[in-house]
């Protein structure tokens, strides 16, 4: 029997947390940690979470032989990237100068240390760590139910730069804007940890299990290219 | 703009939080769980839960506790005390944690963190320093502030930086349980040493010791105990507090 959803487990995250979060919102689903590429792409939907570094990550990828059920899970139904489940999507990150999987065109960098001084001239700490605003760059059914500035929990060094500003569906300031979050037509990718976050983490999750981004395409005629 | 963090701490030994004075005259303060839930609706930003039971046959309360806490509180916990081999690390991810600290075994075994962090991210590790001021400088303790390193406090805070520590946790033994604030000379030293965050720990007596160990001291997290514990002020308050004092705070 299908599940309903999958949570990637490539090794290099302690996924606990995220299950019994999803759990918490969605009490009457199935959902299974695994690296059965056959359990993944016969979910109904797909949680890629990560930690660690970028080359670790590939390399584990890569030896579970997940990329390419990844890559079709991405296209192909509501995919949730969080922290490096974000980051990988893209094309390369310099973080140990690596490849990526390279489903959203775009790079990964860290956080400049030259730029790290806020308004006040001080030394802005990395990893950056804590509860920051998120905005909302454009409606997207994953953001229902949260207050534009929002506050989520993050802590990460590198941050994504995506080719096309067509796919931000949110940013952050540290202390220049970053983007945060990205959506196209059934990926929604976020950097903060919405199983850390709280009432608000939760509701996206929430949003998340309920999703149907076939559905969504006329509610974001208004609001372009994030939601398409 | 990032918030500066509150953390509540709560000292753990055989399966209750309690809370001494100088690490010693230990005092009830009620079961783990039910406080960990208060202080989350109140508000926290973190937990930190710090396991000083003794004796190795209790050391699994520990990790019934966590899994507790962590199947309906939903914001980062960090776990220390008797953190020994990689494996121990393992077991309280595994339960639910989500950063652990690591104080005596980094001064035993700096490689232990070195690898901890290659193995599950820096994001992941915290390494606890207890100081005490010795002369013109301070020097790192151990075991609760009873064994003398010879460390420099300084020197140390930056080569676990270089380890790979993704956060500092900074007690000044001095301070700790007395009420009289931060060492905050201490904290800023230590803050403008590194590029990783500093949470500032020992002391906290008032609202006003959070708001100075931010703004004097420079600490990215403050953490504290018994203000909390005992009732004498409120999660929300201090932060409130801190917002009225212009601390960038969660609400």
């Amino acid at each position: 029997m299908s599940v309903d959803i999958a949570v990637i487990d490539y090794g290099m995250a302690n996924l606990r947390s995220v299950v019994k979060a999803i759990e918490h919102v969605a009490p009457a689903l199935s959902v299974v940690v695994t690296s059965d590429p056959v359990v993944i792409a016969e979910a109904s939907r797909v949680v890629f979470p990560g930690q660690g570094a970028a080359p670790d990550c590939m390399r584990e990828i890569d030896a579970r032989g997940l990329r390419q059920v990844i890559i079709d899970a991405a296209h192909s139904k509501p995919f949730l990237g969080i922290c490096m489940g974000l980051q990988v999507l893209f094309e390369h990150s310099e973080e140990g100068d690596v490849d990526c999987l390279g489903i959203l065109p775009g790079t990964v960098q860290r956080f400049p240390h030259e730029a790290m001084v806020d308004s006040a001239g001080d030394k802005l700490k990395v990893p950056h760590m804590g509860w920051n605003n998120v905005h909302q760059a454009a409606p997207h059914p994953m953001w229902v139910g949260i207050e534009e500035g929002a506050r989520f929990y993050f802590v990460h060094s590198y941050f994504v730069q995506p080719t096309s500003p067509d796919v931000i569906a949110g940013f952050s300031h540290y202390p220049f804007p970053f983007t945060c979050a990205v959506a196209t037509e059934n990926i929604f990718a976020v950097q903060f940890h919405p199983e850390k976050s709280g009432n608000d983490g939760l509701t996206l999750l929430g949003n998340f299990v309920t999703w149907n981004p076939g559905e969504t395409e006329s509610a974001c005629d208004m609001t372009g290219a994030a939601c398409a | 703009m990032l918030a500066k963090r509150i953390i509540p701490c709560l000292d753990v030994t055989n399966g209750r939080v309690v809370k001494g004075t100088n690490f010693v005259e230990l005092k009830d303060a009620g079961d783990p769980v039910e406080i960990a839930r208060r202080y989350n609706e109140e508000g926290a930003d973190e937990l930190t839960f710090l396991d000083i039971t003794a004796s190795s046959d209790n050391r699994d309360l520990i990790l019934h506790i966590i899994e507790a806490v962590a199947s309906e509180v939903f914001i980062p916990l960090t776990v220390g005390g008797g953190v020994r081999v990689v494996a121990d690390i393992q077991r309280l991810l595994n339960a639910g944690a989500d950063k652990v600290s690591i104080n005596t075994s980094a001064v035993n075994n700096p490689q232990l963190v070195k690898d901890a962090a290659d193995r599950y991210g820096n994001q992941c590790i915290v390494v606890a320093i207890d100081s005490k001021r010795v002369g013109d400088h301070w020097e790192v303790f151990t075991h609760g502030g009873r064994t003398a390193t010879g460390l420099d406090a300084i020197e140390w805070a930056r080569k676990m930086e270089k380890f790979g520590a993704g956060e500092l946790l900074l007690t000044s033994m001095d301070r700790d349980g007395t009420k009289s604030g931060f060492d905050l000379e201490l904290t800023r030293a230590i803050s403008d040493a590194v590029d990783i965050p500093i949470i500032a720990s020992g002391g906290v007596g008032n609202l006003q010791h959070l708001v100075d160990g931010v703004k004097e001291g420079r600490a990215d997290a403050v953490l504290a105990a018994s203000i909390f514990h005992f009732g004498e002020h409120g999660i929300e308050e201090a932060k409130r507090f801190m917002k009225q004092q212009g601390i960038e705070v969660r609400l």
